[in-house]
């Protein structure tokens, strides 16, 4: 990969990185208030069925885990495994494919 | 008299430790006694070092684990129950004994564009560089660099990436791109772009740690990664 297709990768993951802390927060908060009362699937569908809000924030959470963990990860793999090329390469989409179908597939089925 | 236990490394890569009793004296540094068992002890004892007083950067050795300058480091330092452990640099082939071989260090230095390229002759009026301005500051913050070394023996980074330029040869790098005079900044940001450069860096700031002369090049690094994001974004590499 060139010098600046690198770079790229880097700046999506810093951009990925800064979404995740408000996701996450965002996230352990409504968690935490959610569950005062108990917690049950039918109150987290009530909570999230048809809500383009709710969909629309898990589906960028998805989006920024599937950019964020492979950049992550194709370093873990080219430090400790010594994995360089395009083999790196084909993983490392793979898992972000995977991430970002089987995520929002997820989302799709606590919104729908 | 006291007696220091000394671990010496000899030999290649595959050698050992081998122990010496060196006698313990006041104000004395690790270069003084490795230099005590060569000239008393063992003359084979293969070693470097040259000005003594932490100017010319040769004599960096791993000391009880440590990269450090064996000249500027007194045993009271670094001393455990009156025993010493003397080993050649990290992450650098090994020559013999506690000489480590520091082609690759500098190659990398080379490689990272670290020679300076005049945008005047001698003809022209000099450069007038305001002492104050933001460029001269993050220049003078790295210019003090004499390689020595110790900064890329104790970068983990360099372990696990072989290609990786190291924190000496970027900071060489940040001191030049933020050096006004220069004509190669664009050839040099692109050289220290991606997996063997700066982007590699995992902030772990053990080289900044360490740098005897105090120098961090965890921030060369970081302005480095800014400023190759902001010369992609312009097209410039």
């Amino acid at each position: 990969m060139s010098a600046r297709g690198q770079v790229y990768l880097w700046a999506a993951q810093r951009i990925s990185a800064v979404l995740l802390a408000f996701c996450v927060c965002v996230h352990l908060i409504t968690l935490i208030y959610a569950v005062r009362g108990g917690l049950s699937a039918a109150e987290i569908l009530a909570r999230t069925h048809a809500s383009i809000g709710w969909g629309t924030f898990y589906a960028v959470f998805v989006l920024a885990v599937a950019v964020h963990a492979p950049i992550g990860l194709r370093t873990i793999l080219a430090e400790w495994l010594g994995w360089r090329g395009t083999a790196l390469q084909v993983v490392t989409v793979f898992v972000a494919l995977a991430i970002a179908v089987l995520g929002l597939r997820a989302v799709w089925a606590v919104i729908a | 008299m006291s007696t220091l236990k000394v671990r010496v490394w000899r030999g290649g890569e595959d050698g050992a430790f081998q122990g010496f009793e060196v006698p313990r004296l006041a104000s004395q540094t690790v270069l003084d006694v490795v230099t005590h068992i060569q000239r008393e002890l063992d003359p084979t004892l293969a070693y470097r070092f040259a000005c003594r007083v932490g100017m010319c950067g040769s004599c960096a050795m791993t000391v009880n684990g440590r990269a450090r300058w064996t000249c500027r480091t007194h045993v009271s330092e670094v001393i455990h129950d009156d025993a010493l452990e003397v080993a050649p640099l990290r992450n650098l082939p090994l020559i013999r004994d506690l000489v480590a071989d520091m082609r690759e260090f500098f190659d990398k230095w080379a490689a990272a564009r670290g020679q300076f390229k005049p945008t005047s002759t001698r003809k022209d009026e000099f450069a007038r560089v305001e002492p104050d301005s933001a460029e001269r500051q993050q220049a003078d913050a790295g210019i003090e660099c004499i390689g020595c070394g110790v900064c890329y023996a104790s970068c983990d980074v360099v372990s696990w990436n072989r290609d990786y330029l190291g924190p000496a040869a970027l900071n060489r790098a940040w001191t030049l791109v933020s050096d006004i005079r220069d004509g190669a900044r664009s050839e040099r940001l692109a050289a220290v772009a991606g997996d063997a450069g700066c982007h590699s860096c995992h902030t772990h700031m053990s080289c900044t740690e360490r740098c005897p002369k105090k120098i961090s090049p965890t921030s060369a690094i970081a302005g480095l990664k800014r400023a190759t994001l902001a010369a992609v974004i312009k097209g410039e590499i």
